[in-house]
């Protein structure tokens, strides 16, 4: 029998903010344990949580990305547990009324080719509400530690609707968010530091069936590649069990990426009855239009929209935009550099694979760049105007690169300029022609590539200061 | 001249110390020395910080001689009923499970008076974690009725209200959630007020029901609980429930509204269950001010008087249920030495640290949010809740405050209904819908039983209007003597 899966993710994202969702203490990672905390995320008797505006800002920016309905009021819920890691043990979550309802992410799947676009689509979502995060457990061999610093940094959870047919669509769902979430600047969507974590729902069907089988919830997938993996690692376990005669437990697993293998943490019986209700401690907040507008207005163009304009506008090959464009200054970057009058092809080029290069080798961001648009722009006009080649132009290139000089500079000072001084090109192609006498004869019987050795011959005496296209005829001319 | 000074009002201290006659060191010691001699036989201070209080007297004494006085406060000594964090003060809830906790931080209202320069005295025992209407329930032993010490005092600020009332402090702080400043101030014989909610921050009040808590205060006249609202009220950015409202200078305004008023007297305040004698000497007060001119107009209350323990007692557990999870011993608070592991470390945390009544109302609590239950209990509760609320909005329409007793009875028997938790929750049935409404209340001592115990008049305010409700009280107060009379205590 065939089966097909039927996935749908919990994401959860830490909202990046100054302070935590409900106190003015700063939200932050990798500070010494308990030093980020207060009455309030410590749950001291007769403290009261008060809300961080920013962060309502932010999911509804988030919501507004997404496309999701922004509810009119937001309001505030306590999920009601007992865990260390929770200082009061209750959490202030949104319950029957999400912040943001409805909405979709868009996703690319892998290409036929890497160098292909892959199709696209909208993944429905269910929901998003904030909520606060909990404290960290560090478990010693006779103890546990509890680390309260990151209790109370703004979290919100994103809830797909069970759409994601495969691995790779969960993949692709998470790149796509992240840069999303990341480019609208709610979030550095760091899942090292478990600013991104995912929980994915799991069942299988025989294909043809409408009815949903038994989910599976699969927790603790902690990298993207984890999701993809431990996905992947349950849709094929699940079929076996099937395949097998067995039936599918509603349960919770934990995934292991290191070893890919999963084990059960709890059965469905064991569910938690949180107790929700209203939190008296916090009014609800109105959301108005004007409100809404105003972030609307901040919100950057979509990644996948910018991608289709640069190929579009720019004429763009998709390889090289799909390098600029899940980075947002880069993408900036390139922009500014078109504008300043650049070939978008060459600019996209110089960018994507020369800049991005040297960056990585010096191990610097674009922001530490000494190369900025201009000295793009400069440079590709200098190759355009036939100043200098493209090989010359890669010296160039890296000196600039070292010293922030603007190429023009550099060209002049060096001595670089292509010669187009036909005494002088004439005495190396005739040198070169002296020099090659193999070549030449291989040329004269129809070997066109033969007359590469003298052109090269031209180009190394000339130390690449030959105009290429002189050369070329005036090679083609003296061997006649 | 201690014990000349122990029973004068607030504002009558804070003329002597404003005119040098006394200093704020004598007059703490003179409240250290009362308690010292009372306070083994009343218990209404759980602990009391007699270095700090000395040295801040001290301060005061101080900033005066360089005629650097902050107010009326200064100098003044206030008892904090022990629910109410006071940095560096014990912060013990009456429970075994804080009994070894320090605050290391001041409530908004703290902050507010020490900025006034009142002087944080000590802590006044309670019913734990304020669950309760006799203070018997404090994991410390109950305080004692400074009129009876065989009675007791009410609850749960049943410490703040005796320590008033036995001359061992001009005023304290109490907390209200469904009575709990006015019945003590009633069966005390002092003035207790409970503001509108969310008229005084709540931040730093370890809460019990947090929709239905406001903290007040005790005083000997109204005057001086006028003083002591106007320096704690006002918004606060750290409660979120704090109202954006201006504060007028109560003690001003008392001497501005003379009335005649229109009063309401809600009829089934008056019907079974109510003590004669007390309902003899409210019907005494009415009819004060119906000869002062006012119009008296008898209002009906039929859902408050029917429903409002019922929907109390589900809202106010359901909500204590979640407020009290936090104290699990893990990161303070007592933590038991038997547990096996982490989950068993909360069972036998809170089974050591928790007393009866708060298990009770937890357990209460958690069943009414529970799953299927939800609907039924905790939703129905908060509509009847807005019912009651649109009662008193619809008469407070007629009337400039309602009157009422505070209490069916004057003070019971200690023992007498602590085995009864119902029995105990009827003592609160006349001011428990004032909070479910968020109404301000006031109780002002209007009479003794024949058996020499105070009684209580609860006026009912509209909200946000503590001036026009103290200006009504101050105008019972001024023409009777109830107040000026003090227990023997011998």
């Amino acid at each position: 029998m065939k089966y097909e899966a039927v996935i749908g993710l919990e994401v959860h994202v830490q909202l990046r903010t100054a302070s935590k969702m409900f106190t003015r203490v700063a939200a932050g990672y990798g500070e010494p344990e308990n030093t980020l905390v207060d009455p309030v995320v410590l749950a001291l008797p007769g403290a009261l949580p008060v809300m961080n505006k920013e962060a309502l800002d932010k999911i509804i920016k988030a919501g507004l990305i997404l496309g999701c309905e922004i509810a009119a009021v937001c309001k505030w819920d306590r999920k009601n547990y007992f865990y260390p890691d929770s200082p009061k043990n209750y959490q202030i979550s949104q319950y029957d009324q999400p912040i943001c309802v409805g909405g979709a992410v868009e996703i690319e799947l892998p290409g036929a080719a890497r160098n292909i676009m892959g199709e696209h689509k909208k993944i429905p979502l269910t929901r998003i509400h904030l909520e606060e995060d909990v404290g960290k457990l560090n478990h010693g061999a006779s103890d546990s530690l509890v680390d309260y610093n990151r209790a109370g940094t703004p979290l919100m959870e994103i809830v797909t609707d069970p759409a994601l047919a495969s691995a790779d669509e969960a993949y692709a769902l998470l790149t796509s968010l992240r840069t999303a979430l990341v480019q609208g600047d709610i979030s550095d969507c760091d899942m090292e530091k478990g600013q991104m974590r995912c929980d994915a729902n799991i069942s299988i069907r025989p294909v043809g069936e409408t009815k949903l089988g038994t989910k599976v919830e699969l927790k603790n997938l902690n990298s993207i590649s984890f999701v993809r993996d431990g996905i992947a690692h349950e849709i094929r376990r699940q079929i076996a069990v099937k395949e097998s005669g067995g039936t599918i437990v509603q349960e919770t697993r934990d995934f292991d990426g290191q070893t890919g293998t999963s084990q059960s943490l709890r059965s469905k019986e064991m569910a938690h009855d949180y107790r929700y209700f209203p939190d008296p401690d916090l009014m609800p907040v109105k959301v108005d239009e004007a409100w809404k507008a105003a972030i609307r207005a901040a919100i950057p163009e979509h990644h996948f929209d910018r991608q289709r304009r640069f190929m579009a506008d720019y004429q763009l090959p998709y390889t090289i935009t799909s390098v600029l464009v899940p980075e947002r200054a880069l993408a900036d970057y390139f922009e500014a550099t078109a504008r300043l009058g650049s070939a978008p092809q060459a600019a996209g080029n110089w960018i994507a694979n020369d800049l991005l290069r040297e960056l990585a080798a010096a191990k610097l961001s674009l922001a530490e760049s000494k190369i900025q648009p201009a000295h793009i722009a400069g440079l590709v006009k200098l190759v355009e105007s036939g100043v200098i080649s493209n090989s010359i132009a890669k010296e160039v290139f890296v000196t600039m690169f070292q010293s922030g000089e603007m190429p023009d500079v550099i060209v002049e000072r060096s001595g670089l300029k292509q010669s187009t001084d036909t005494g002088e090109l004439e005495k190396w192609v005739s040198a070169a022609i002296a020099a090659n006498p193999r070549a030449v004869a291989e040329f004269k019987t129809g070997n066109e590539k033969a007359l590469n050795a003298i052109k090269g011959a031209v180009m190394k005496a000339s130390a690449g200061k030959a105009n290429p296209k002189l050369v070329d005829e005036l090679t083609r001319k003296l061997i006649g | 001249m201690a014990d000349d000074l122990i029973y004068l009002p607030a504002a009558r201290l804070a003329e002597l110390l404003g005119s040098g006659e006394i200093s704020s060191v004598g007059l703490v010691q003179a409240c250290l020395a009362r308690t010292k001699a009372v306070d083994g036989r009343v218990k209404a201070f759980n602990s009391c910080d007699e270095a700090g209080a000395l040295a801040l007297a001290q301060a005061s004494d101080q900033r005066r001689a360089a005629g650097q006085a902050r107010g009326p406060l200064d100098g003044i000594p206030v008892g904090f009923k022990d629910v109410i964090a006071v940095a560096g003060q014990p912060l013990t809830c009456s429970s075994k499970i804080l009994a070894d906790f320090i605050s290391p931080y001041d409530a908004t209202v703290t902050e507010k008076l020490k900025a006034a320069g009142a002087i944080p005295f000590g802590r006044l025992n309670m019913d734990e974690f304020a669950m309760g209407s006799s203070t018997e329930n404090s994991a410390f032993g109950p305080t004692a009725n400074p009129w009876d010490l065989s009675r007791v005092p009410g609850g749960s600020s049943g410490g703040s209200a005796a320590a008033v009332a036995a001359g061992e402090m001009p005023v304290s702080l109490g907390s209200d959630t469904g009575g709990s400043i006015r019945q003590p101030a009633a069966l005390c014989g002092v003035v207790g007020l409970k503001p509108t909610y969310g008229l005084v921050s709540r931040y730093g009040l370890a809460a019990y029901a947090s929709s239905l808590d406001q903290i007040g205060t005790m005083a000997r006249t109204v005057e001086d609980a006028a003083l002591v609202l106007g320096t704690i009220a006002g918004h606060d950015p750290r409660d979120s429930t704090s109202f954006k409202a201006e504060v007028p200078d109560y003690r001003a305004e008392l001497g501005r509204r003379k009335g005649p008023w229109r009063l309401g007297v809600p009829k089934e305040f008056f019907g079974a269950g109510l003590d004669p004698e007390v309902g003899a000497a409210v019907r005494a007060a009415i009819e004060h001010y119906r000869k002062a001119g006012c119009e008296i107009r008898e209002v009906s209350l039929p859902l408050a008087a029917e429903y409002a323990i019922a929907v109390y007692y589900l809202i106010a557990t359901a909500e204590a249920s979640s407020n009290l999870a936090r104290y699990d011993g893990v990161r303070y608070g007592h933590r038991s030495t038997k547990a096996k592991d982490a989950v068993d470390l909360y069972f036998q945390s809170r089974a050591e640290g928790f007393g009866d009544e708060v298990k009770r109302r937890i357990i209460l609590g958690t069943h009414v949010l529970s799953s299927g239950y939800y609907d039924a209990y905790y939703l129905r509760a908060q509509k009847v809740r807005s019912l009651i609320r649109n009662e008193f909005t619809t008469v407070l329409r007629d009337c400039d405050a309602l009157l009422s007793p505070t209490s069916p009875t004057a003070a019971f028997k200690l023992g007498e209904k602590s085995s009864d938790p119902l029995a105990m929750y009827l003592t609160d049935i006349y001011t428990i819908s004032v909070n479910l409404a968020g109404l301000p209340g006031i109780s002002v001592p209007c009479g003794f039983t024949g058996g020499g115990l105070p009684i209580g008049l609860q006026m009912i305010g509209r909200p946000f209007d503590e001036a026009g409700l103290l200006a009504i009280a101050r105008h019972y107060e001024r023409a009777h003597a109830w107040h000026t009379k003090h227990p023997l205590l011998s």
